[in-house]
């Protein structure tokens, strides 16, 4: 059992890394990279959010859509208690702790949107996974989409201070960057079948 | 969520005046502006979860872009529909339930009638949901904007995400494999280069384009100077 959980956390972070491999969470990835601190700052709040949200999502499935046959709501209801969680974990952190709230706070509504969390709801469901699978998965896919994020903003520091091609400025180089990453990443397929 | 020019309705007015308050030529430029100048993919790097995930191939581009048209003519037009009846500060949460209510429509049926394309496309149908493109034209256009133009404005940005994934999907496809909707361009002679129909080809194609528009655009801004 704890190797089976090993397997799917290594598989999640590395192989099947969610933003290099999966392409889920991209809009975060490019929107705050820019930074190494505030990089950090979204992976938390992803993080807490992703293993909180699927947890919720696994049992809302087991407890409440299957027993009555309404799958067909699933979609709804994922992303409203996605939307809930966030607005949640929002006024929770600022009545408790303002300083994680400063840290926190702007990435927070952005969260909704971000379609790893949506993603990996579905993927847990999808691959019935069952609960200790799921809590490792979520918590796993969470570590991977930091691991990305933080590498990015670090590569992005250091081209701050190169010399770009004027095409290349902004964006593009930044794609070109994330390529480069992803063919990194590449190299640890292989290491787990599946 | 600045793009939308300060033309809002004040809230009510919609209900107050039936009469249309739009001409056509504001309908063209609606659709219009969606295609290229405020392109989601090329323009404000929106939407890309899909856009280079789904992207190996010409066809599967097209699939997607033509799912989200759909999700997005739906829930811009119920949006415009309901725009004053919904208050202000739930607004977001009501259209995430408008548009994942037809992200369902949508998922069901392709899985009915096109089952091996809602296969290859898998997860990320129901990501549309999370398209931050679709929220985004519901809550900054068709939220303050009349029916008509809101359809206008929803057809154009659809459209126009569904070029760019047809062009990514097209360059990806021609690289990888050689081939154009499945038709081989440059003969059985052709060595695959694989890594364009890999995930990191994704980001490096759509790397070079952004760079190749920016440097078309530079060039044509020079012209104009002169």
């Amino acid at each position: 059992m704890a190797g089976e959980l090993a397997l799917i956390a290594v598989s999640a972070i590395f192989v099947n890394n969610f933003v290099l491999a999966r392409f889920l969470g991209i809009c975060p990835f490019l929107g705050v990279s820019r930074k190494i601190e505030s990089a950090i700052g979204m992976t938390m709040a992803v993080l807490f959010v992703m293993t909180v949200a699927s947890v919720v999502t696994w049992l809302l499935e087991r407890l409440i859509l299957v027993p009555f046959d309404l799958q067909y709501l699933r979609t709804i209801t994922y992303i409203l208690v996605i939307a809930s969680l966030v607005q949640l974990v929002e006024m929770v952190v600022q009545k408790t702790s303002p300083v994680l709230y400063q840290a926190l706070g702007i990435f927070l509504p952005l969260i909704t949107t971000n379609c790893a969390i949506l993603g990996v709801a579905i993927l847990v469901r999808q691959k019935s996974y069952g609960f200790l699978e799921t809590l490792t998965f979520s918590l796993a896919a969470g570590v991977g989409f930091g691991l990305a994020l933080v590498l990015l903003a670090g590569l992005r520091e250091s081209l701050a201070l190169a010399r770009i091609p004027r095409a290349f400025q902004g964006n593009a180089i930044v794609l070109v960057s994330a390529g480069i990453l992803s063919l990194a990443f590449m190299g640890f397929s292989g290491l787990v079948r599946g | 969520m600045s793009s939308a020019p300060s033309t809002a309705l004040p809230a009510g007015e919609g209900l107050v005046a039936p009469a249309p308050s739009f001409s056509l030529a504001e309908l063209g430029d609606d659709f219009r502006r969606g295609i290229w100048q405020e392109n989601g993919v090329f323009k404000q790097m929106l939407g890309l979860c899909p856009a280079l995930a789904v992207t190996t191939t010409a066809v599967n581009g097209l699939a997607m872009g033509l799912a989200t048209l759909a999700v997005m003519i739906a829930s811009s037009s119920s949006v415009s529909l309901f725009r004053n009846l919904i208050p202000a500060n739930v607004r977001i949460p009501a259209f995430i339930v408008m548009i994942a209510t037809f992200v369902t429509v949508v998922d069901l049926s392709m899985n009915a009638f096109a089952h091996e394309l809602h296969k290859t496309l898998g997860l990320f149908i129901p990501l549309i949901v999370v398209n931050c493109i679709v929220l985004g034209r519901a809550d900054a256009f068709a939220s303050k904007r009349p029916l008509a133009r809101a359809i206008a404005d929803s057809v154009g940005v659809g459209v126009g995400f569904t070029l760019a994934l047809v062009a990514l999907g097209g360059v990806r496809e021609l690289l990888g494999f050689g081939s154009l909707f499945g038709l081989s361009i440059f003969g059985a002679s052709y060595p695959p280069f694989l890594i364009f129909v890999l995930p990191p080809g994704a980001f490096i194609a759509l790397g070079l384009m952004l760079a190749a528009a920016n440097h078309y655009g530079a060039t044509a801004a020079k012209k104009v100077g002169n």
